[in-house]
């Protein structure tokens, strides 16, 4: 089973430990572990002073749970190489729209990571809306599976909508007219 | 209608080859069950009582004499020789083989058609006015501005997984026929004291569970923004509607707890930064879609002498002209609803023969063209007056002339618990047997307009809650019963039905209806119709009357 991520459209080794905030938890007391993590929003926000070097290295990123206003991280993105948006149930949506709003209006242009239920038949929908970094919950797929799955990102090659990663919807990128009198 | 662009065909033939290995995976294991119904139900396909069911899109219910013909295809091949038309214009089949659906999906591309988010929490087929384009009420076709919303809202990335599914309506005319204001979006194409075009837009309709009538959000759109203003509703919804209860996900309920102010203050806050973005429309794209409907081009003709002199002559052919011939835009034709409620027949059913039959009359009197109704019927939008007789001639040779459009056996209902899994009652038996109690067409003609809409389970198929008459199935202790509710309607004024008392037995409900009716004949004005009655004198006479029949069967006599 597999703990690789696709990033960037390829298969890779990129493991970063998720750090999360187990009941009765505070954000001021956990011991944030050395090495490459993701810490949770909370942590972020109230020790920001003592991570902001990990921060700016890489070394640390920063997820935000579904729901979690991406507008908090706006006056952080200039240190933040690494944020992840994480997906409860491959059924809740709401990290598609915080991944649009942190791309698209707060200019974020650093790693931006899917994670929890992570699977292929959202990864079209994913990288549209501005994810570069997909990481299926450890052990959901084989290698050779997440091989395969590269291909569900160019599930839908030419789109109606503009999004993160079309600028432009159909409309606006070709000239359907054209298209129609060539046909003629 | 809508002809594709090698856009628009690229886009279906990868679906269908996605959702092919996505069945494949699923057959192997690959998926699971869970992982692998979301993807099903935004194909269409649910697992129903018996089989699986596949809802197939059909995009306002604009169909072609072609595709007509491939759904028989369909109906006899892979099913058991018939379909359904439901109330949002679309057509289901009840009896596939999960492996035959990819390449049901296959034939469907081949004709431009599909199952894109025909369910599942995604936005849902846009409906709109059967009569769009021929009305002669209509201000401006909302076909192309429908197409519109179409392709943006066709796997959309960002609102693929909403808290709940969402549905959009267009309307273009004085009199709404697309029921706008039961809606998560109705869309109410207007001008403006300029005389510029755009949309008055209302949110937070709907029927199910929580029956509201939705509330305008903003008076006026330019149509410009319609797409981005659409997104920032989306947006807001998609971040803010409850995820805790499917019961409580509707946008309706984000708006109620809300308010109508606070949600539209936050609408605007996100169109503001959207405004003049991307989806912003442009002329050139608008009459593209536009020029890519191949409606007739219809020149006016003269009144036909053998129609009128046949109206005048033929009683029969006189009472199918009265209800289910409508006035065409253009003179000298007009709009002929092919009646899907024949005696004996679950409502909004075609055999697979009457696909093709309806194809080739689509083909020699309406241009090959065919629109579904929400109502579950069948319209020809354009035939030549002089070619009426000979149309319903036809159509009465194969069981799709019934004159009984607007009348009392014109009943919408849903499938029901004959092939629903989620149905609480049966609802075809229902409308059959009120059907068979009133089986004389010159007393249908006498009680005239009425709408009876037969809902199976309160998710509201059948619409119910906007039913002249409403009747939704119910569970008691494991027994099938039906609440009744009167007062309800659909068009510029929809208003919800209020319930007339305790629900009733499956077998009272003939009686329960001609009690209903008995009252109104009691009560109208002259050319009064059922809803004005009910409107006029309110709920209590008509309720007295239905509970003081029934309790000679509440209370039998102890011998």
């Amino acid at each position: 089973m597999s703990d690789k991520i696709i990033k960037n459209g390829r298969v890779v080794v990129d493991e970063r430990l998720t750090v999360a905030l187990a009941e009765g938890e505070a954000a001021a007391d956990i011991a944030v572990p050395a090495g490459r993590v993701l810490v949770p929003l909370a942590v972020w926000q109230t020790r920001r002073d003592e991570l902001l070097a990990r921060a700016r290295s890489g070394e640390l990123g920063v997820w935000l749970a579904a729901g979690e206003d991406a507008a908090t991280l706006a006056g952080d993105l200039e240190a933040l190489q690494v944020i992840a948006l994480h997906f409860p149930k491959f059924t809740d949506g709401r990290s598609y729209s915080a991944a649009t709003l942190l791309r698209k209006r707060h200019g974020y242009k650093g790693e931006l990571r899917a994670i929890g239920e992570v699977l292929r038949d959202q990864f079209n929908y994913m990288t549209r809306c501005g994810f570069d970094a997909l990481q299926p919950q450890a052990g959901r797929y084989t290698d050779a599976q997440l091989e395969a799955a590269l291909a569900s990102i160019d599930d839908f090659t030419q789109p109606y909508q503009h999004s993160v990663k079309d600028p432009l919807p159909l409309f606006r990128s070709v000239n359907r007219a054209a298209d129609r009198e060539a046909q003629q | 209608m809508y002809q594709y662009d090698e856009y628009d065909q690229r886009i279906v033939d990868e679906r269908v080859a996605q959702f092919a290995d996505q069945t494949r995976r699923y057959l192997a294991g690959e998926l699971s069950e869970d992982e692998f119904r979301p993807l099903r139900l935004q194909n269409g396909l649910y697992i129903q009582r018996h089989a699986p069911m596949l809802r197939i899109a059909v995009p306002y219910g604009n169909l072609n004499s072609k595709q007509l013909r491939t759904l028989g295809h369909i109906a006899r091949t892979f099913d058991r020789g018939y379909g359904h038309i439901t109330t949002r214009q679309n057509i289901q089949f009840n009896w596939p083989r999960l492996d035959d659906v990819p390449e049901i999906l296959g034939l469907l591309a081949n004709v431009q058609m599909h199952a894109i988010q025909t369910s599942g929490n995604c936005i849902r087929n846009v409906t709109a006015d059967p009569f769009a384009g021929v009305a002669a009420d209509e201000i401006v076709d909302p076909r192309p501005w429908c197409e519109i919303v179409r392709q943006w809202s066709t796997f959309h990335p960002e609102f693929a997984f909403l808290p709940r599914k969402f549905k959009i309506a267009v309307n273009g005319a004085k009199e709404d026929r697309a029921v706008i204001q039961v809606h998560d979006i109705g869309l109410d194409i207007v001008h403006n004291a300029a005389g510029e075009l755009g949309f008055r837009v209302l949110v937070g309709g709907g029927l199910g569970r929580t029956p509201i009538i939705g509330e305008e959000v903003a008076a006026f759109v330019p149509w410009q923004q319609i797409l981005n203003y659409c997104e920032a509703i989306l947006r807001v919804y998609n971040q803010h509607g409850r995820r805790d209860n499917a019961y409580k996900a509707r946008i309706k309920i984000l708006v109620k707890a809300l308010g109508v102010p606070e949600f539209a203050r936050q609408v605007e806050e996100e169109f503001a930064h959207l405004k003049d973005g991307p989806s912003t429309l442009t002329q050139a794209e608008i009459d593209r879609v536009a020029s890519r409907f191949d409606d007739p081009v219809l020149s006016p003709l003269a009144e036909d002498a053998g129609y009128r002199a046949r109206l005048a002559d033929d009683k029969a052919f006189a009472a199918w002209a009265r209800r289910n011939v409508r006035a065409h835009r253009v003179a000298g034709y007009a709009s002929v609803v092919l009646s899907l409620k024949p005696y004996g027949v679950a409502p909004g059913d075609l055999t697979a023969d009457q696909f093709d039959a309806v194809a080739d009359l689509a083909d020699r009197y309406a241009f090959g063209e065919v629109r579904s109704t929400h109502e579950q019927n069948v319209v020809l939008a354009s035939v030549r007056e002089a070619d009426l007789v000979a149309l319903w001639q036809e159509a009465r040779a194969i069981g799709l002339a019934t004159p009984n459009i607007g009348l009392l056996t014109d009943i919408i209902a849903c499938p029901g618990g004959d092939f629903c899994a989620l149905a609480n009652a049966k609802s075809i038996p229902i409308a059959n047997a009120i059907q068979d109690r009133f089986d004389k067409l010159d007393y249908l003609f006498d009680i005239g307009d009425i709408e009876i809409n037969i809902s199976g389970c309160m998710n509201a198929c059948g619409h119910h809650h906007v039913g002249h008459i409403g009747i939704l199935g119910v569970d008691k202790n494991g027994a099938e019963f039906y609440q009744v509710t009167i007062g309800g309607k659909q068009g510029n004024d929809a208003a919800l039905g209020k319930v007339i008392g305790p629900s009733f037995a499956a077998a009272e409900m003939p009686d329960v209806i001609s009690a209903l009716i008995d009252t109104y004949v009691d009560q109208r004005h002259d050319d009064e119709r059922f809803i004005d009655t009910v409107r006029r004198i309110g709920v209590e006479p008509f309720k007295t009357r239905v509970y003081a029949d029934r309790q000679p069967q509440r209370k039998p006599a102890h011998v």
